[in-house]
């Protein structure tokens, strides 16, 4: 058999896989913004934790962010999409339920990533609350600010200034960390988009981007096409945001001195 | 899931030894600045790292297969037959981008004076960099490339997609035998831990050894911060 030629495969619609590229990209996306946000979660609860007087939190704090930064993600994205499983078919056995059942891909997927990321994001967090002088606390305190106030007016600005280029790094650390939920498996199905009247209809199974490029590459027996098309697409997003991100650093310290 | 320590810790190191003389030589073209080398080795390290490491495990296992009767033909089949030579060569080529940047921190970390001293007292080329600008960019490249070293142990997990049966590889098989996850996450997580921890120490000690002088206090802590 005649392999086809590039462009013939990379076709919009059923007869190539473009399309299908297309919204694997923006799943990995969708992947790693909600990751990205679960990692938030835990990195200011964590960061607070490790910045309170407590011992015992800063204690279970230290042990989250050594533990999460020292196993592979691999084995978390394991541990979570088995147990997580193993969890709910216990608590469904209670019920009565009967079977194996199996948790979204999705949530699964992102709660691992979240987790892990949180642990990273919980040292940029620390850092940049770290980085705001005391002096400007203890004069906001003078100026009878507390609680909500100072947080919302003095430290919450500054924190976010600050740990702006830290969160940038783990923001391309957890787009390429999306690739490894290919590994157990992510897929939303969409049937049918309703609008009004109109209805969008679609066979497509969603995957993410190396899962699609999988996919594609064994049906088309083209493997180094489309991995090298995912490899693209990856560097085209880590390139983006980028520049999103200097846009965004250079917004949040327009009004700093420069030495 | 001992019996995958040997393969985990073997493709470690040997993808960081040989990363690390790509790593070096990949810098000092950078800092030649000959165009068109470059150049070229700008955009390696620009792709290397805009890329998860599990794709590029992927394009080198699955994707140059595409290419069997070719690489038959010139005889390196055996090669890309391999999930091990692939993966080594995956992780050498990734280990190789990451650390031409540490590599190129460092050089670029060497104070102008001290060239302009050892300059003045008639060092040139090899013995410059010999005597003067590779021991201070050492020292400085040091802790980074201790960074790099754990978060390459972490990232050989990632072969077990091709079939390796190493830590985490045995691990995955075990939970789908068992449904165990818990105990087997925690033993093979105590494993990669423990394997990290005596990683740190011998770089501390590393850097001890080569850097007597400078107080620890006085250097910036660095958290790794960049996984595959």
């Amino acid at each position: 058999m005649q392999p086809k030629p590039f462009l013939e495969l990379m076709q919009w619609g059923p007869q190539g896989w473009l399309d299908e590229m297309v919204f694997a990209t923006v799943l990995t996306l969708l992947v790693a913004v909600t990751g990205f946000l679960f990692g938030l979660v835990f990195g200011m609860v964590a960061a607070v934790a490790k910045l309170s007087e407590s011992r015992l939190s800063r204690h279970i704090a230290d042990g989250y962010t050594t533990v999460l930064r020292g196993v592979p993600d691999l084995l978390v994205i394991y541990l979570f999409y088995f147990g997580g499983s193993a969890v709910v078919t216990a608590i469904g056995r209670m019920f009565g339920a009967e079977g194996f059942i199996g948790l979204p891909g999705f949530l699964v997927g992102t709660l691992a990533i979240g987790i892990v990321s949180g642990a990273y994001q919980t040292e940029v967090i620390r850092g940049a609350f770290l980085a705001i002088p005391p002096g400007e606390i203890d004069a906001a305190r003078a100026f009878g600010m507390s609680g909500t106030a100072l947080l919302r007016r003095i430290v919450g600005p500054q924190v976010m200034r600050y740990g702006l280029p830290g969160m940038g790094n783990i923001w391309q650390l957890v787009l390429k960390e999306s690739a490894l939920v290919a590994v157990v498996g992510l897929s939303v199905h969409l049937s049918e988009i309703r609008l009004g009247d109109l209805v969008v209809f679609y066979e497509t199974r969603f995957s993410d981007l190396l899962r699609q490029a999988h996919v594609a590459a064994g049906s088309t027996r083209q493997p180094f096409v489309f991995y090298i098309t995912a490899v693209t697409l990856y560097l085209a997003l880590t390139t983006a945001s980028t520049w999103c991100f200097r846009r965004a650093e250079a917004w949040a310290t327009r009004g700093m001195r420069r030495v | 899931m001992l019996a995958g320590v040997p393969l985990t810790l073997q493709l470690a190191f040997s993808s960081i030894a040989l990363g690390l003389g790509m790593a070096i030589a990949l810098a000092l073209i950078v800092r030649a600045g000959l165009r068109p080398l470059s150049w070229l080795a700008e955009s390696y390290v620009f792709v290397f790292r805009g890329t998860p490491l599990l794709v590029q495990i992927f394009l080198v296992y699955y994707g140059l297969g595409q290419f069997r009767p070719e690489l038959q033909e010139i005889g390196l089949w055996w090669f890309f037959r391999s999930p091990y030579y692939c993966a080594l060569l995956a992780l050498t080529l990734n280990t190789a981008a990451y650390g031409a940047e540490i590599v190129r921190g460092g050089l670029q970390s060497v104070p102008a004076g001290q060239i302009e001293a050892a300059r003045a007292f008639g060092m040139s080329g090899l013995t410059l960099y010999r005597r003067i600008v590779a021991p201070i960019a050492l020292r400085q490249a040091l802790p980074a490339y201790g960074n790099e070293i754990i978060l390459m142990i972490k990232a050989t997990s990632l072969v077990s997609t091709i079939t390796l049966m190493e830590v985490t590889g045995l691990a995955h098989k075990l939970i789908s035998e068992t449904f165990r996850s818990f105990e087997v996450f925690f033993a093979a997580g105590t494993i990669y831990l423990l394997m990290n921890f005596v990683v740190t120490r011998l770089i501390d000690l590393a850097e001890r050894w080569i850097a007597p002088d400078l107080k620890r206090e006085n250097r910036v802590a660095m958290v790794p911060l960049d996984t595959r």
